[in-house]
């Protein structure tokens, strides 16, 4: 996948930035450089600062310590109406007595631009959004998806140097939140505007983003492209908020070129080891589901081990085994059912062998 | 089955019939006390005073029947009534604009606070409402008096050489009816600003709008709602007043109120005051019907 926008300048930049309300402190010393051009999500559980990060950049909200740039340029406490982005609020926040066109031709009349410019600029901007004709229309005549195209092109329409998003899917049925992703990603492709998109849908943000940071309780654990934080997730939050993870938690016994032996309960494996982890001690390793096999014949593989199947989840898809493979240790196996061959008709109660290669499993440093 | 069985079994399977009878107390109370005693005022203000007593009912039903006329209609287009008819108007509007003037920022303030400070000052607001209004009207005769706090305090504080004269003026009239009606401004105002998405404001802040604009294109019309309920919940009453006239305003001023009030107390000509009563009726009606067309109530700014 070729890197979008690396080597582009910053556009937006936090630095060091805290912001408290009151007793909680939502934000702390939190640091971020969005480049340019790119597609960039924060993603978090609720309460992570994600939204409240959305918020500094666009000036709702003032930093209690640190600052935020916008094309090198410090926004101190200037406000929203002084700032050279637009946003797009979860609940669309469409003014109810205006048409969709006034809607669209409110920031163009704010600033002063001439008549027959704002209309252009709003034929333009619904064009864009695949809304053409719906000018007249008022916003509670159209339904959600429309809606928010209008929030979409209102914010368009003024060319701003960035797009701030707050989670815009989250009030769509997940047909049309799909389609939407897609949409939004072309679009952004197409205006090669700077989107900074918050989620707490990890796939939402896998999908579209070209770069993610993860955040948790104020903190930003991860910056990086989408298959970076897929694989080699740098603890065991992102591991676990991102995707499914088996945490297998053991003891390191040896240790050598990159990877290390852990004995887990009695089972040894050997799993990839980064720079930072030691050649003792516990440790978690983490495996994903869809890169276990699963089979009723012993496997030629470093990471093979026996087990008994306790439970399978039928999802349409896939199939979800849960393997016990000693008294502590429980994996779970990610089957897709087309390719389910060796697999095949395996039950609860039988006995199977898992195996992995050692490239799937990794030792997190926590 | 019983006589009581089969009805309770109609009831149950007939909706119309419960919707029936569930509007029928409703329905009798409007019809007894609101629709009989109009077509009452109505008859009467065709009719025509008696020598001595208020009406003149004549000798049967037929005689007074044929006496009925519009005389007393035509009465009232003297310039002397038309007068007090527009004088009303006048102080009904201005006490409106002041009310709206004043209300505005008070709702403004109390729809934009915290929820708790918000509660204790709607509080505040409200707790003259348990007093009685004309003892409150007697608070505001002591307080204007030449003698009262108001001159006492100004004199005192060299503001003034001699007190001035409040009481007994149109003036005191319009003190004393804006601070009585200015909670029925306030509250449909609050309801309607209080109703208003933070998240419209902030759109607006995003969209270039500096806050004067953002109030005059996202806020205000956002409370028209409200401000057409506390306009007509101020007006109609104000057209209607004569108590405020004539404990505050003196002989001079006279509303169409109090000319309704003369005339079935003072001078007992009850059809001349049922006429004058219908006029009001109807030139209030008139006006909120002209307001709400114009203004047109709102209703498209319910998302």
């Amino acid at each position: 996948m070729p890197e979008r926008a690396n080597g582009a300048p910053t556009i937006v930049e936090l630095r060091d930035v805290s912001k408290r309300f009151g007793e909680t402190l939502a934000l702390d010393r939190v640091s971020l450089e969005i480049r340019d051009g790119e597609f960039f999500s924060l993603l978090g559980p609720s309460g992570c600062g994600k939204t409240t990060s959305l918020r500094l950049v666009a000036g709702f909200e003032i930093p209690s310590a640190g600052e935020v740039f916008i094309a090198g340029v410090p926004q101190g406490n200037r406000p929203p109406f002084q700032r050279p982005v637009n946003t797009v609020f979860q609940s669309y926040a469409l003014f109810p007595h205006m048409t969709v066109y006034q809607n669209v031709a409110f920031g163009l009349e704010m600033r002063r631009v001439p008549g027959h410019e704002i209309q252009r600029r709003v034929a333009e901007a619904l064009e864009l959004v695949q809304l053409p004709g719906k000018e007249t229309r008022w916003p509670r005549q159209l339904s959600g998806g429309q809606q928010q195209r209008v929030a979409l092109a209102r914010a368009l329409v003024n060319r701003p140097k960035v797009l701030l998003l707050d989670e815009p899917l989250g009030a769509l049925d997940l047909k049309l939140r799909k389609a939407m992703q897609l949409e939004l990603k072309a679009l952004q492709d197409r205006v090669g505007l700077t989107f900074v998109y918050v989620t707490h849908d990890q796939e939402e943000a896998l999908t579209m983003s070209d770069r993610i940071a993860v955040m948790d309780h104020g903190h930003v654990l991860q910056v990086g492209m989408p298959s970076e934080i897929y694989e080699n997730p740098a603890n065991r939050f992102v591991a676990d908020f991102i995707g499914e993870t088996n945490f297998l938690v053991g003891r390191i016994v040896g240790l050598q070129a990159g990877a290390a032996r852990v004995e887990v309960d009695g089972l040894g494996l050997w799993a990839r080891a980064g720079s930072g982890v030691p050649s003792s001690g516990t440790a978690t390793v983490a495996v994903r589901p869809e890169k276990i096999r699963l089979s009723r014949e012993k496997p030629e593989a470093r990471n093979a081990f026996a087990g008994r199947v306790e439970g399978v989840t039928y999802i349409g898809k896939d199939s979800d085994y849960r393997v016990r493979l000693g008294p502590q240790v429980v994996v779970r196996v990610r089957v897709q059912n087309s390719a389910a061959g060796e697999a095949g008709g395996i039950g609860e109660g039988e006995s199977v062998w898992v195996a992995w290669p050692e490239e799937a499993g990794r030792v997190l440093l926590d | 089955m019983t006589v009581f069985g089969r009805v309770a079994r109609r009831l149950r399977e007939d909706r119309p019939l419960q919707g029936t009878v569930l509007i029928l107390p409703g329905l009798l109370w409007m019809v007894v006390f609101l629709i009989v005693p109009l077509v009452l005022i109505v008859v009467l203000s065709l009719a025509w005073r008696g020598a001595y007593g208020p009406v003149d009912w004549g000798a049967n039903a037929a005689e007074f029947a044929a006496r009925l006329s519009l005389d007393n209609y035509v009465r009232l287009f003297d310039p002397l009534y038309l007068g007090v008819l527009w004088t009303s108007l006048r102080m009904a509007g201005l006490t409106t604009v002041i009310c709206l003037a004043v209300g505005y920022p008070v709702a403004y303030f109390l729809a934009r606070r915290a929820s708790r400070g918000r509660q204790a000052l709607l509080f505040l607001l409200l707790v003259p409402f348990w007093t009685n209004f004309l003892i409150r009207i007697y608070a505001w005769m002591l307080l204007l008096r030449t003698e009262g706090l108001v001159n006492r305090g100004l004199l005192f504080l060299g503001l003034i050489p001699e007190p001035l004269q409040i009481m007994y003026t149109p003036t005191a009239v319009m003190i004393a009816m804006v601070y009585e009606f200015l909670p029925f401004m306030v509250l449909p105002l609050y309801t309607s600003l209080e109703k208003l998405e933070a998240s419209l404001l902030e759109a607006a802040s995003d969209l270039y709008a500096r806050p004067v604009r953002a109030f005059l294109r996202v806020t205000l019309p956002l409370s028209l709602p409200g401000i057409i309920a506390g306009t007509i919940l101020v007006f109609v009453p104000t057209m209607g007043m004569f108590v405020v006239p004539d404990l505050m305003g003196g002989a001079r001023t006279a509303l169409v109120g109090n000319l309704v009030q003369r005339q079935f107390l003072a001078a007992r000509d009850w059809p001349f005051g049922a006429a004058a009563s219908m006029v009001l009726m109807a030139l209030t009606l008139a006006a909120t019907l002209i307001y709400t067309r114009v203004s047109g109530f709102g209703e498209e700014l319910v998302v």
